[in-house]
């Protein structure tokens, strides 16, 4: 009975949602605002009855109840509660159910945070958000319901697939679909610009602390992605080029640029189509996303569920998505001409160029990712394009993109002061220059220019971003203040800091780590990078729902003691499934990596030992781009209370800084 | 067979992730030098493994990657250049093996291609900053009438 | 681009094509499995229009395929040469005589090279050589009533017809 409940309410919530989708609407056209303002306790009921079968689920994997079909598949009596709840979006059926709840979620949020906002305004964006949910609520109920029932009734559920019993696997998920869902707010928004027809500065105002979540999350989301691959898969790698990685990246590039051109937009009035444009190409590229991930048609070491009629659903409502908002783009945009004016040299080229070079370098990844596909479809056979040709193309261009990177945020808004970017700025390049020379003969003695090019462009990130926050907080009479520095000035340094970090990391970790396969067995003892490997003993290790061969090795330095590693092997009772688990010691600097292989003789093991240099770092970069994100989305600006006399404010300091 | 196939693949994939990626590979192979083991392992990254998922042939624990991967380090060790080992390896397994694609007819859009995305954003990105450029037009900021709206629609924001 | 999305919707990007197809039967010198005396080459395989099937007794489509392969054999339509790759020969010969033997002559590729110069990436797969030992299709997966009838047999008549042209002339 409970089940059938989560599945009704999923029903009434539908239901919400085409009132949602329609009585605004209906009300602006018929100029009723009884009938606006009924957009509110919609979106409201909409998000109470998708939480409302969300739960039920919760429940059905909390008392193990096997008749539900999804709950068999997922799910074990033996599974710890923990990954119980995190089952429930750990298949196909169920991950789709987060993703409408995820969209009910960030709908409830919009209705909520925006009551500053014009009505009409807000209840058109509520309005198409409504329509995307009934797309994918008509989805899940029709193709794939996380309801259905199962007869007869097993006695024991098949597992949770042991690859996702692992806490980064439990919140990368949500904070994926949360990303990604998220640009379904920024896309409404342009769609209700669009509508409305004006595209003004109110209207970036607005988006840009909508889209500023939705990329946290999403920088969230893949970053735990790639951690948990790194630790978990036990390959040491940390991306693969795989297509659903570059399904998620494409969005995070696209949502970069968009980022980039709602602030031009909210302070110059320029770029509004531009940034119409990227709001729109950011969703659509998160519905390709789910169409990739979720049909099946490029192999992926993530394969999930494939089934052509399910891929062709998504596809359909991506058909509707972008052919739907290109053409009301088509008739609204041209009557917007842009009155911003600005010279060759200004922030705004800056912004303009890095935002080309973002969209190319995300149409570089969409070219790859696809080709395969395309050559097939066309009958000329079978190719592969993976890690070797994307990091030949789209490296290049975010190099160059880094050194525009260093510029934008030190140079003025419509025209730059001739000499001021020289005397800012050349110190930094100089010092970046060196630094990145110097870099591949300080790690090793040889020259490597992909070790040049990344320490330098690091360098020159840091120190030009430090250079425009030293700038921010000089006033005209050159004191210094840090109450000059806004959140979202304060967000911009912190993240920009953020890409050199994971620049830094991404670079040395990938021409600088060691690796070596060794047999290893009681008493043997093998070196890497400095360090000594002991290899004590191997326990039998019984976990909650599988056992497990475990290898005890200690780890010396120079005679010291460093760690005790312990790497397993686990055999998954239901699933009668072989996983590694990987022993890590984590460094600030370095990570060392154990990996047990096949047993050789009755004693020894295949063992792989990899030395990691600045692995961390990568990660430590996105959380500095997610606290910069979230700085700049919780500037004052955008707080409903004060947003008039701050705006009045802003609004004079940038004519100051134009003038 | 299809169908068997397909049956058997769709209960396997069904079940979320599929199964190829569970356990790492580990060999012990002993290289001959340094160079060579750096050369095999580059080179058996770079070629994908035919029956599995997308994993290249260190990644993946299938019989197949294993004896393919054997196969190049025996081959460096043996001093074949990297030319000889891929022509060897496509001439089995076909193009599908190479995660580098090859330079011809069918693939040069695809490496031409990010070359002709820079380049067309590059020219609308120049006339467009040409179009805005302030030298040109003697105004101004935004209009007067439109700052009025905007004031006003700042003003209905609080 | 929706279009091959579309289309893409109902490729296998799993299904790879032979590199072989067009090519001769890479050459060989292996043992027989019956009989360890006895050596099959490449060469031994021309003359005639044949179908090779790699198999093992670990692979569990072969199982499934087997019956199919039986029935194939006993109509006498095409010689089928097995090739048990990566097998132990006790269990590979226990297996034919417990559940039947439709093979002319079985290939005992023990340490899987001919399987490897073949481009096999998963047993079963089948090949067929026209009477020249050129390989002309290879297919991956166990072969079954629909296959045989809808692929291969209408192939094999195809390149028996070749054979008898080209042997006439």
């Amino acid at each position: 009975m409970i089940p059938e409940l989560g599945h009704f309410s999923l029903i009434i919530g539908l239901a919400f949602a085409f009132l949602l989708a329609t009585v605004p609407l209906i009300g602006v056209a018929r100029k009723d605002q009884y009938l606006v303002r009924y957009a509110w306790p919609l979106s409201y009921g909409m998000f109470f009855f998708i939480f409302l079968s969300v739960v039920v689920l919760g429940y059905s994997f909390a008392v193990d109840d096997f008749s539900v079909a999804y709950v068999a598949h997922h799910s074990n009596s033996q599974l710890p509660i923990f990954f119980k709840i995190a089952a429930v979006w750990g298949g196909h059926e169920g991950s789709l159910l987060f993703w409408v709840f995820s969209l009910s979620v960030w709908a409830a949020a919009v209705a909520y945070f925006s009551k500053g906002l014009e009505e009409v305004f807000t209840a058109r964006v509520l309005a198409v958000l409504a329509m995307i949910t009934i797309g994918f609520t008509l989805f899940m109920i029709l193709t794939s319901s996380p309801f259905e029932r199962l007869f007869p009734i097993p006695m024991e559920g098949r597992d949770l697939n042991p690859m996702l019993q692992d806490v980064g696997l439990i919140f990368h998920p949500p904070m994926l679909y949360l990303g990604y869902v998220g640009f379904a707010v920024s896309f409404a928004f342009a769609i209700a610009a669009l509508m409305g027809g004006r595209l003004d500065s109110a209207w970036a105002r607005w988006s840009r602390p909508w889209t500023l979540a939705a990329w946290v999350f999403l920088t969230g989301g893949i970053s735990l992605g790639s951690w948990w691959a790194y630790y978990e898969l036990g390959w040491g790698g940390w991306w693969f080029w795989d297509p659903v990685e570059n399904a998620s990246f494409m969005p995070w590039l696209i949502g970069t640029a968009l980022l980039h051109s709602v602030i031009v937009t909210e302070k110059r009035a320029a770029f509004r189509n531009w940034t119409v444009l990227l709001s729109i190409f950011a969703f659509s590229l998160s519905l390709l996303g789910t169409f990739i991930v979720r049909s099946g048609v490029l192999t992926s070491v993530h394969s999930f569920a494939a089934d052509p009629s399910r891929g062709m659903f998504i596809l359909l409502l991506l058909g509707l998505a972008i052919g739907g908002s290109l053409t009301l783009f088509a008739f609204r945009a041209s009557e917007m001409k842009s009155p911003a004016r600005f010279e060759l040299m200004s922030r705004e080229t800056m912004l303009l160029v890095c935002n080309i070079l973002l969209t190319v370098a995300c149409g570089t990844v969409l070219l790859g990712t696809l080709y395969p596909l395309l050559i097939d479809a066309l009958n000329m056979g079978k190719i592969s394009v993976g890690p070797p040709y994307f990091n030949a193309v789209f490296v290049p261009i975010v190099l160059v993109l880094f050194m525009f990177m260093g510029v934008g945020p030190n140079i003025r808004w419509k025209r730059a002061k001739p000499g001021e970017l020289k005397t800012k700025l050349l110190v930094p390049a100089a010092i970046a220059t060196v630094v990145g020379v110097a870099a591949p003969f300080l790690a090793d003695g040889k020259f490597n220019v992909w070790v040049m090019f990344g320490i330098g462009t690091a360098t020159w990130v840091t120190l030009a971003t430090l250079r425009a926050g030293y700038g921010i907080l000089q006033g005209k009479d050159g004191s210094v203040s840090l109450a000059r520095l806004g959140r979202s000035e304060m967000g911009m340094l912190i993240a920009h800091i953020g890409i050199a970090v994971s620049i830094v990391g991404a670079t040395m970790v990938s021409n600088y780590s060691i690796e070596r396969s060794v047999r290893m067995g009681p008493g043997i003892q093998q070196e890497l990078a400095g360090y000594n490997f002991n290899y004590l003993e191997t326990k039998n290790v019984v976990g909650p729902n599988y056992t497990a061969q475990q290898g005890q090795i200690e780890v010396t330095r120079d005679g010291e003691f460093v760690t005790l590693l312990r790497p397993d092997r686990r055999q998954y009772n239901v699933r009668t499934m072989d996983m590694t688990e990987a022993g890590i010691d984590w460094g600030l600097f370095r990570d060392l990596y154990i990996t047990m292989g096949d047993p050789i003789s009755s004693t020894e093991y295949a063992v792989r030992l990899n030395y990691k240099p600045f692995v961390r770092w990568i990660w430590f970069g996105s959380i500095f781009m997610m606290v910069g994100g979230f700085f700049a989305a919780s500037d004052k600006r955008y707080r409903r209370a004060k947003a008039t006399a701050d705006a009045k404010s802003d609004d004079k300091k940038a004519d100051l800084a134009t003038a | 067979m299809r169908a068997i196939f397909a049956l058997l693949t769709a209960v396997v994939l069904s079940l979320g992730l599929s199964l190829s990626a569970s356990a790492t590979p580990v060999d012990t192979y002993e290289f001959k030098s340094m160079e060579h083991q750096k050369r095999a392992l580059d080179l058996a990254h770079s070629l994908r493994c035919p029956q599995c998922q997308n994993q290249n042939l260190i990644d993946s624990n299938s019989p197949v990657a294993q004896d393919l991967r054997l196969e190049v380090y025996e081959m460096v060790d043996a001093g074949k250049g990297d030319q000889e080992i891929i022509e060897f390896m496509t001439s089995r397994y076909g193009d599908f093996v190479l995660y580098k694609p090859r330079w011809e007819g069918k693939t040069l859009a695809l490496w031409l291609g990010p070359l002709g995305l820079l380049m067309f954003g590059l020219v609308i990105g120049f006339f467009f900053i040409r179009k805005q450029r302030v030298s040109q037009v003697e105004v101004q900021e935004i209009s007067a009438e439109e700052q009025k709206e905007l004031d006003k629609l700042l003003k209905r924001d609080s | 681009m929706g279009i091959f999305l579309y289309k893409g919707l109902f490729l296998n990007p799993e299904k790879l094509d032979s590199a072989l197809e067009g090519k001769p039967i890479p050459a060989f010198q292996l043992e027989r499995l019956e009989d360890s005396g006895e050596i099959i080459t490449n060469e031994s395989l021309k003359g005639q229009v044949a179908l090779l099937n790699v198999w093992a007794t670990w692979c569990p489509s072969c199982k499934y395929e087997h019956p199919y392969l039986m029935r194939f054999a006993r109509q006498k339509l095409v010689p089928i040469y097995g090739i048990n790759y990566r097998d132990e020969r006790r269990l590979a010969i226990r297996e034919l005589q417990r559940e039947g033997d439709p093979y002319t002559k079985n290939i005992f590729d023990h340490d899987g090279r001919l399987g490897l110069d073949l481009g096999v990436y998963g047993a079963p797969e089948s090949y067929l050589v026209d009477h020249n030992g050129i390989i002309r299709f290879r297919y991956a997966g166990p072969i079954d009533m629909r296959v045989w009838n809808d692929t291969l047999y209408p192939m094999i008549q195809e390149l028996q017809a070749e054979a008898r042209a080209e042997g006439a002339s």
